[in-house]
C-alpha cells in the first residue's frame, strides 16, 4: 500500500468526479437539448467537481505524510518504560528511537536488543500499519465528500466557471511564488545553521584566521581536538583559481567576440559560435575529469621538465580548465553588448578614416565596456561558485601560497568535503560548510547584483 | 592660401602625415585580426582537444576480453549426489572447474605463487558466469565445453595496450610470466575482445571489469522524470502568471528579480537547501532519486520560466485580443489559444533545463547521491546514484581499467546531451512561427 497508490486512486477518483458532476449539469439543465440554460458550458462543472474531490485530499495527504513520522516517533517514545530513557540526554535518546526504527525495518541496530526495544518496535510497525490504514481512509473519504458537495453545489445557476477559473489563477500564483520560498529556503537553511556556527566560533576567527584543519578529534585528549576554522587560505585559494580561470576566459573570449562580430565572414560566424558554445554544455564533471588526468599531468611533466616542484593537484590545471569552461561565457557576453553598440558610432569612426581595429579600441570598446565589465563579473561569480573542477582538481590541503603550482583548496570544495561522508548533522564541522556556503552565497549574489545592474543601465542607454 | 604659410618651412599636409602613419596602421590592423582569429582557433582547439582526449581514452571501453577455457562441468565437483537439486547447483565450487581448466591448459604450472597468478587472471565474477549456465541447462554437467570466461582487468587492460610492456617488470601491474601466459593464449586464439554488454547491464563494482552503468542510467531516468513532472508544470504556471496576469507590483518585481538572481546561485548552494530543509526537516530520504529531482526542479526552474516567458511574448497580441473578442474568459484565451502556440518553445526550454539536470553533479553529492550502491534502483525512493556521479566516483579510483570506463561514462553522458540538445534545435526549427 504504497501512497504512490494512493496517488494514482485519487486521479482515477477525479477523473470519475469529472465526469459525474458533467452529467449532474446536463440533468440538472433537463437534458442536452436545453443546456444553454446553464451558466457555464457542462466540462467546467466537471472539473468543478473534480477540483473539489482532488485538491482537500491531496492538501490532507500531503499534511499527513509530513507529520506522520512525527506522532507516531513521539507515541512511541510516550510508551517506553520511562526506566529505560532515564538520565539520557536528547542526543541518546534520538539514537535509542533510531535503533526502535532500524528494529522495525529490519536493519542493523546499534546495541544489543532489549525486549522493551522489541516491544516498541513492534508498537512502532503496528502504528505505522494503522497510521497508514487511517490515511487511506481519510484521504479517500475526504474525497469522496468533495465530490458529493459539488454535487451537491451543481445547479444551472452556478457560475462554475469563475470558481474554477479562481481556482486556477490561486494555483499559478503559487506556482510564480515558488522563486520566492526557494530564495526564502536558502537564505533562511543556510542562515539558521551558520549562526549555530558562528556561536561556537568567533565570526572573526573564521574570517580571518589563517588555519583551517577542520577535524574534529574522536577523543578529548587527542592532538589537535579543537579543530581551527580559519577560513582566509580558502578565500585565497578560491581567488587564485578564479584568477587564473580569468586570466584564460577573458583575453579568449573578448578576443573572439570582437573577431566573430566584427570581422567574421557569415559562415564562420555561424559555425564557430555553436562549436565554441559546446564548451558551455558539457558537464562539470567532464571538465573535472578532463582537469585531473590530462590537464594536471602534463602541467607537472612540464614543470619537472623545467626543473619545478609542481603538486600533482595543482591550482594551475584546475583554474586553466575552469577557464576554458568560462570562455563561451565570457565570449557570449560580451558579443551582446558588442553588438549592442549602434552602428552609426562605427560609421562615424569610419567615416573620420579609422580602420577597423581602431574603431574598435577607440569607439566600441569604451563604448562597451560597462557591459563587458558586467559579463566578466558575472563570470567571475561562476568561477567562485564552480565545485566539480576544483573537487576533483585542486587539492584538500589548505595552503596560504600565492604559488600557482602548489596545491590550493577552495570554499565550494571545502563545502562537499565536509557535507559528503557520514557525520552527525550538529557538528561545527558540518555547520562549518553551512558558514562557507553562506560566504560564497553572499559575495555572488552581490557580483550578480552589480553585474546585473551595470548592465541593464548600458542596455538602456542605446535603446 | 598657400602663401599664407611661412615661406621657408617645407609643405607637412596632413595627407602625407596620414600617409606616412598607414603602413603601420595596417600592420597593427592586421596583427589584430591574427589575434582575434587565433583567440577564436583556440577556442575551438580546445573543443576539439576535450573531446579528443575524452574520446581517446573511453572508446576501448566498449570493448571487453575475453578467455577461452576448457570447461569440464565435472559433475563430482558440481553436484556429487547427482540430485540436480537448485540449492545445491547454486552453492557448488565452480572456480574449482575454471582451475581445473587452466591445469589442463597450462600442465607446467605447478608451484602456489604461479598458480595464484594464473587464477587471477580471469575475473572473479567468472564462476557466476558458470553457476549461471548450469543453472539454465543442468544437462551441460559431465560435459566438457569450450567457454569464453571474462577477463580480469589488468589482462583486459594488456591485452588493449594500455600496460607498457617496456617498463621494468617491477613497476608494471602484469608481471612477466603472465604476460608470457597471455601471449601464449593469444597465439592460440583463446584470447577474443567482444561488445562489452556489461557495461550496459551492470551496476557498478570494485571489479572494474564487472562495473556498468545500467545503475545510474536508471538513477538518472527516474531522476529526471522526476524533475521534468514537477519543474515543467510549475515552471509554465508561472512563466504565465507573470507574463500574462501579474499586475506590475512590489511582489511581482520580487519574484522576478528572486528568478533571475536563482539563475545565477552556485549549484553547491542548492545542494545545502536540499540537506537542510528536504532531508533535514521534511524527512525526504537520502540518496533516493525524489530528494534529488527536488532539488534539481529548483535548479531547472529558473531556466524553464525564463524560456516559456520568452515563448510567450513570441505570440502575437492580435490571438489573444480575437480570442477575447469573441468572448473567450481570460484563462480561455491562455489555455486555448496562447498556450498551444507557445508549447514548441516551452517545451525546448525544458529539454535545455533537463539537459542542465542531466549533467549536474555537485548539489547531488550532498544529498547522499554519492553512495556506493551496486542494485540497479528499482523505484523513485530506492537508493540510487546518477551518470554524473557515477563518473565522479570511477574517477577517483586508482584502477587503470576505471580511467576507461569513466571516459566511456562520459561518452554516455555527452551522447545524451547532445541528442537532447539537438531535439531542442530541431523541435524549434521545425515549429517555428513567424508571425
Amino acid at each position: 500500500m504504497h501512497s504512490s497508490t494512493l496517488l494514482i486512486v485519487l486521479l482515477g477518483l477525479m477523473a470519475i468526479a469529472y465526469h459525474f458532476g458533467r452529467k449532474r449539469a446536463i440533468s440538472t439543465a433537463g437534458g442536452v437539448a436545453r443546456i444553454s440554460t446553464l451558466h457555464s458550458l457542462p466540462a467546467y462543472y466537471g472539473l468543478y467537481a473534480a477540483l473539489w474531490a482532488g485538491i482537500p485530499a491531496l492538501l490532507l495527504m500531503g499534511l499527513w505524510t509530513g507529520f506522520q513520522n512525527e506522532i507516531l516517533v513521539a507515541i512511541v517514545k510516550s510508551e517506553l518504560p520511562p526506566t529505560l530513557l532515564d538520565g539520557m540526554s536528547s542526543g541518546q535518546i534520538g539514537l535509542v528511537v533510531n535503533d526502535i526504527k532500524n528494529l522495525a525495518s529490519g536493519a542493523i541496530v546499534s546495541g544489543a536488543v532489549t525486549p522493551e526495544m522489541q516491544a516498541a518496535a513492534d508498537r512502532y510497525i503496528q502504528l505505522n500499519q494503522i497510521a497508514r490504514w487511517a490515511m487511506w481512509l481519510a484521504v479517500l473519504a475526504l474525497a469522496v465528500g468533495g465530490m458529493a458537495y459539488a454535487w451537491a453545489k451543481t445547479t444551472p445557476t452556478m457560475r462554475a466557471r469563475n470558481r474554477v477559473e479562481t481556482i486556477f489563477m490561486v494555483i499559478l500564483v503559487v506556482f510564480s511564488s515558488i522563486a520566492i520560498l526557494t530564495t526564502l529556503g536558502i537564505v533562511l537553511s543556510v542562515l539558521f545553521e551558520s549562526l549555530r556556527f558562528f556561536q561556537s566560533i568567533s565570526p572573526l576567527d573564521f574570517f580571518f584566521g589563517t588555519l583551517w584543519s577542520p577535524q574534529t578529534a574522536l577523543r578529548a585528549d587527542q592532538v589537535g581536538a579543537s579543530g581551527a576554522f580559519g577560513a582566509v587560505p580558502l578565500f585565497t585559494g578560491t581567488l587564485m583559481v578564479s584568477a587564473i580561470a580569468m586570466l584564460v576566459a577573458v583575453p579568449i573570449g573578448l578576443m573572439s567576440a570582437i573577431y566573430l562580430s566584427e570581422y567574421a565572414p557569415r559562415r564562420v560566424r555561424s559555425l564557430a559560435k555553436p562549436t565554441l558554445e559546446v564548451l558551455a554544455g558539457v558537464p562539470t564533471v567532464v571538465y573535472g575529469f578532463f582537469a585531473a588526468l590530462t590537464v594536471a599531468p602534463v602541467i607537472r611533466d612540464l614543470g619537472m621538465a623545467m626543473g619545478l616542484n609542481v603538486a600533482s593537484e595543482s591550482a594551475l590545471a584546475a583554474g586553466l580548465v575552469m577557464g576554458i569552461m568560462i570562455i563561451p561565457f565570457v565570449s557570449s557576453l560580451s558579443e551582446d553588448v558588442i553588438n549592442a553598440v549602434p552602428q552609426a558610432m562605427r560609421d562615424g569612426s569610419y567615416a573620420l578614416g579609422a580602420t577597423q581595429s581602431e574603431t574598435i579600441w577607440r569607439v566600441i570598446i569604451p563604448a562597451a565596456l560597462p557591459g563587458i565589465v558586467g559579463g566578466i563579473l558575472l563570470a567571475v561569480s561562476r568561477a567562485i561558485g564552480e565545485t566539480m573542477i576544483v573537487v576533483m582538481a585542486a587539492g584538500l590541503a589548505a595552503n596560504l601560497t600565492a604559488n600557482p603550482l602548489d596545491s590550493v583548496t577552495t570554499v565550494t570544495v571545502q563545502i562537499v568535503t565536509l557535507l559528503t561522508g557520514d557525520q552527525e548533522f550538529d557538528s561545527p564541522k558540518t555547520m562549518a560548510a553551512f558558514a562557507l556556503g553562506l560566504t560564497l552565497f553572499v559575495v555572488t549574489l552581490t557580483l550578480n547584483m552589480i553585474a546585473l545592474q551595470i548592465v541593464r543601465k548600458y542596455r538602456e542607454q542605446y535603446e | 592660401m598657400s602663401n599664407t604659410r611661412a615661406a621657408g618651412a617645407p609643405p607637412q599636409r596632413t595627407i602625407d602625415i596620414v600617409n606616412a602613419s598607414l603602413k603601420r596602421r595596417y600592420a597593427k590592423e592586421r596583427r589584430f585580426r591574427l589575434i582575434g582569429l587565433s583567440a577564436v582557433v583556440l577556442g575551438l582547439l580546445f573543443v576539439a582537444l576535450l573531446f579528443a582526449d575524452i574520446i581517446g581514452k573511453g572508446y576501448t571501453a566498449f570493448q571487453q576480453t575475453y578467455i577461452q577455457m576448457p570447461i569440464t562441468f565435472d559433475a563430482a565437483v558440481i553436484d556429487p549426489e547427482g540430485t540436480r537439486n537448485p540449492e545445491i547447483l547454486k552453492a557448488a565450487n565452480y572456480a574449482a572447474l575454471i582451475r581445473q581448466a587452466q591445469r589442463e591448459v597450462f600442465p607446467e604450472v605447478s608451484d602456489r605463487r604461479a598458480t595464484r597468478a594464473l587464477t587471477s587472471m580471469i575475473s572473479v565474477g567468472a564462476p557466476a558466469h558458470l553457476r549461471d549456465m548450469v543453472m539454465a541447462n543442468p544437462d551441460l554437467i559431465g560435459t566438457t565445453q569450450e567457454v569464453w570466461l571474462l577477463a580480469d582487468d589488468d589482462i583486459d587492460m594488456l591485452v588493449k595496450g594500455h600496460i607498457d610492456r617496456a617498463l621494468p617488470e617491477s613497476e608494471r601491474r602484469v608481471k612477466d610470466q603472465t604476460v608470457g601466459w597471455v601471449d601464449r593464449l593469444e597465439s592460440e586464439g583463446r584470447i577474443e575482445k567482444r561488445f562489452n554488454t556489461i557495461f550496459f547491464t551492470h551496476g557498478t563494482s570494485r571489479e572494474p571489469e564487472l562495473a556498468g552503468i545500467a545503475g545510474a542510467l536508471m538513477g538518472t531516468f527516474y531522476t529526471l522524470t522526476l524533475t521534468l513532472l514537477f519543474s515543467f508544470p510549475i515552471g509554465v504556471g508561472a512563466a504565465l502568471y507573470l507574463e500574462e496576469f501579474a499586475p506590475k507590483n512590489r511582489w511581482t518585481d520580487l519574484i522576478e528579480v528572486n528568478i533571475n538572481n536563482l539563475a545565477a546561485v552556485p549549484s553547491v548552494i542548492f545542494g545545502l537547501l536540499g540537506l537542510a530543509v528536504f532531508i533535514a526537516i521534511f524527512g525526504v530520504p537520502r540518496s533516493t532519486p525524489l530528494v534529488a529531482a527536488l532539488v534539481l526542479s529548483l535548479m531547472t526552474l529558473p531556466i524553464i520560466i525564463i524560456a516559456s516567458r520568452a515563448a510567450l511574448k513570441s505570440v502575437p497580441p492580435s490571438i489573444r485580443e480575437a480570442a477575447l473578442g469573441v468572448g473567450a474568459s481570460p484563462l480561455q484565451t491562455q489555455f486555448h489559444h496562447v498556450l498551444p502556440l507557445a508549447m514548441p518553445g516551452m517545451l525546448t526550454g525544458a529539454i535545455i533545463g533537463m539537459a542542465h539536470a542531466l549533467g549536474e553533479t555537485a548539489p547531488l553529492l550532498m544529498i547522499g547521491m554519492i553512495a556506493f550502491i551496486v542494485d540497479i534502483p528499482s523505484g523513485f525512493t530506492s537508493p540510487a546514484t546518477v551518470l554524473p556521479v557515477q563518473i565522479f566516483l570511477w574517477a577517483d579510483s586508482p584502477e587503470r581499467a576505471f580511467v576507461e570506463r569513466t571516459s566511456a561514462a562520459i561518452i554516455v553522458l555527452l551522447a545524451f546531451l547532445i541528442l537532447m540538445n539537438l531535439t531542442a534545435v530541431l523541435l524549434r526549427r521545425r515549429f517555428e512561427r513567424r508571425w
